[in-house]
């Protein structure tokens, strides 16, 4: 009996669906106050419309071409398979896509779907600014007002970004409570959620938050991996042995993870935030360290204390620094089907130079994350194998970070 | 009858609503929410809802945001709180109604919170980020504890949502006056007799408002169309801006305010006890 047919056993009865509640298993689901409860109804009925609309269809599918530039290429990095001395590398190059990460393949379709709904203002909250800059830009594109809000601590972190946004015409409104980081500028978007419901639509970044988010979220990432799955068939003749990605609410990897997710020879990885090391209490490896848990409107794993307070986070990545996790990713997580892992800031930095320098390829701080842990797994791999990786953002905008570690450290 | 219900009943034969105020557990310390309450009971006070903290309050304004973060700084946990409601309970006779978010709750165990709830003399909760459609097993547990699940409706809750919620709602139906965060308002909210004579026309439950309540003569609003009216962010930012040794006089007095302002006028509907009393007209013939 091959892996695949134990496999198809084991997962005979498994839908990878949600259900009607959006819950996969005992995750998801909608804890938002009443308030919100109408709207998400609406939302859930104006999604699920769009699987009969060939218009809403065919807009999409002329603007990831024209406006996006997709298909993004698959590329095959030899010289890092060289490094890394095993399975051979393949990157799926997001960082190519317009603004420079997959975070555009959501906010184009959300964008069109807000727009088709009448809605007239939009929200979004971001960490590292990539999904701030995608909302913005398809706002600007859509002529939508945007509204962003980002924590006070990113806003620092990540000046180019916010820059980036307020070109495009999009608002910028910093969140100074809590932790001042991801997690404080999602709170604050529903809150001005909640009070301008009626005209107010709430682009979410990732595939977290209440039904329909984490499917609908899920849905429009899921291009990655679509063109990924066709790509590798054509270029290679099979399905990789391994998928990796990085997961911070875990969008990319969600996306590239779901064409493959009945493809049971096709391991899945997801890497999280190691921060400083998980036994330090100072990252945000929320599938590796946390527990069950309820945070901005879905059940999930979550990194909170004993009382059920919400844990703040730790990473050299903004866009990775958040104490939840997607639904989806805990179900895949709690059946096994995909595996959950964890990389420090420092191993993150060393693939962060190591990308540079082998493939001329600058990855954002988030995606090297997933790059460090590639290598680690093709080291355990023969030439013969492959691993495909979600080049899932490039690195312009952690420069600054770059810069400034280093010269903490005196090496400029 | 539970002391909730009560305490709506006396209010109703006193012809008004009932007062409802909101004091956060271990805020401002927790000896002061103790005192805080006693106050509150002396200015008439029909039921006490007490706040526990939590470190992502999305339903909330920067009122309840900065108490609750001033509260878990000092060291509130969900034990602490309970402890609080027993102190309460032991030197008053005050009907007590914990509110705050589903996951500390759920962290500490759905049964022992609502088992610890109930003996430290607890007959009400309410979660705002936790709906009927997700309620069910905290109800069921609640109820075998003799503690009623709460639920919120909003004006933006379609007829459907009114009726479900109805269907399952518990002690009374906490009426969000306005939409968005809680945090005290100017104005009251307009259309608020519209959408309490919506939720009105579902249930036979009291109905409380909240929301941006802050003044007296809000309060006489409320009390032209509903059975009780809470008031939460006011009472925090009284405390915040009156020095210790005045504080207790203050919101005893700021509370008795309220209560004479929640005075009803003759001939506005009011229910209480599970009986729907409409206005004395000939209707029914």
């Amino acid at each position: 009996m091959t892996m695949q047919d134990t496999k198809q056993q084991q997962y005979q009865d498994t839908q990878w669906q949600a259900d009607e509640r959006g819950k996969w298993g005992r995750f998801g689901g909608r804890y938002v106050p009443e308030t919100l409860m109408p709207a998400l109804d609406e939302l859930t009925e104006a999604y699920a419309n769009l699987g009969r609309d060939s218009e809403f269809k065919a807009e999409l599918d002329r603007l990831c071409a024209e406006y996006v530039g997709r298909p993004t290429p698959l590329y095959h990095a030899a010289r890092l398979s060289e490094y890394a001395g095993g399975a051979q590398i393949y990157l799926k190059r997001e960082d190519l896509a317009h603004t420079g990460a997959h975070k555009i393949n959501n906010a184009l379709g959300q964008g069109l779907l807000a727009k088709r709904m009448g809605k007239t203002r939009i929200i979004a909250e971001t960490g590292a600014g990539q999904h701030g800059v995608a909302s913005a830009t398809v706002c600007a594109m859509l002529g939508l007002p945007c509204i962003v809000y980002m924590g006070e601590e990113d806003v620092e972190r990540q000046k180019l970004n916010v820059f980036r946004m307020r070109l495009l015409g999009a608002e910028v409104r910093p969140v100074g409570s809590g932790t001042r980081t991801l997690k404080d500028a999602i709170n604050e978007a529903i809150r001005d959620w909640v009070t301008n419901v009626a005209d107010t639509f709430y682009l979410i970044g990732s595939v977290v938050g209440p039904h329909p988010y984490p499917t609908m979220v899920r849905d429009f990432q899921s291009v990655i991996g679509r063109e990924a799955r066709a790509q590798m068939l054509e270029r290679v003749g099979r399905l990789p042995d391994a998928i990796v990605a990085c997961v911070g609410g875990g969008s990319n990897a969600m996306g590239i993870f779901h064409p493959f997710v009945r493809d049971y020879d096709v391991r899945l990885v997801g890497v999280e935030a190691g921060g400083e090391g998980v036994v330090t209490g100072r990252h945000a490896a929320t599938l590796v360290a946390g527990s069950f848990g309820i945070l901005h409107g879905a059940s999930m794993y979550l990194l909170q204390d004993d009382d059920g307070q919400v844990t703040g986070t730790h990473s050299v990545s903004a866009g990775l620094d958040y104490p939840g996790v997607g639904p989806e990713h805990s179900y895949l997580k709690e059946t096994g089907r995909a595996q959950y892992t964890s990389v420090t800031d420092t191993e993150a930095l060393e693939a962060f130079e190591l990308l540079c320098r082998t493939e001329g390829i600058i990855p954002a701080l988030e995606t090297a994350h997933a790059v460090a842990e590639a290598v680690k797994q093709a080291r355990t791999m023969v030439p013969e194998q492959t691993v495909l990786v979600s080049l899932s953002g490039r690195g312009d905008k952690d420069l600054g970070t770059i810069v400034g570690r280093e010269e903490a450290q005196g090496s400029l | 009858m539970s002391g909730i219900t009560r305490a709506f009943e006396r209010a109703r034969t006193e012809g008004r609503a009932a007062v409802i105020p909101y004091v956060m557990a271990g805020y401002p310390d927790l000896e002061g929410a103790v005192e805080v309450t006693l106050a509150l009971e002396r200015g008439g006070a029909d039921i006490l809802e007490v706040g526990m903290p939590f470190s992502d309050p999305l339903a909330d304004g920067p009122t309840i945001q900065r108490a609750a973060t001033a509260s878990l700084a000092a060291g509130t946990t969900v034990a602490s709180c309970l402890g609080t409601a027993g102190r309460i309970r032991e030197q008053s006779s005050i009907p007590l109604v914990l509110m705050g978010y589903y996951n500390p709750v759920h962290r500490y165990g759905v049964e022992w919170f609502c088992r610890d709830a109930a003996s430290a003399g607890v007959e009400g909760l309410i979660l705002p980020d936790l709906p009927p459609e997700e309620a069910a097993e905290v109800r069921e547990v609640a109820h075998g504890q003799g503690i009623d699940l709460i639920f919120l409706l909003a004006p933006t809750s379609t007829e459907a949502r009114i009726e479900q919620a109805a269907r399952v709602a518990g002690g009374f139906v906490y009426c969000v006056s306005l939409t968005g965060v809680t945090g005290a308002r100017a104005s009251v909210a307009t259309g608020l007799d519209e959408f309490v004579g919506r939720v009105r026309r579902h249930t036979n439950l009291p109905l409380a408002v909240g929301f941006g309540i802050s003044r007296p003569e809000h309060a006489r609003q409320v009390a032209r169309v509903a059975d009780g009216v809470v008031v939460a962010s006011a009472l925090i930012d009284l405390i915040d801006r009156t020095e210790k040794s005045e504080r207790l006089n203050k919101v005893e007095g700021y509370i008795r305010s309220l209560r004479d302002g929640a005075r009803k006028e003759p001939g506005a509907p009011v229910s209480a006890g599970g009986v729907e009393l409409e206005p004395a007209d000939d209707r029914l013939g």
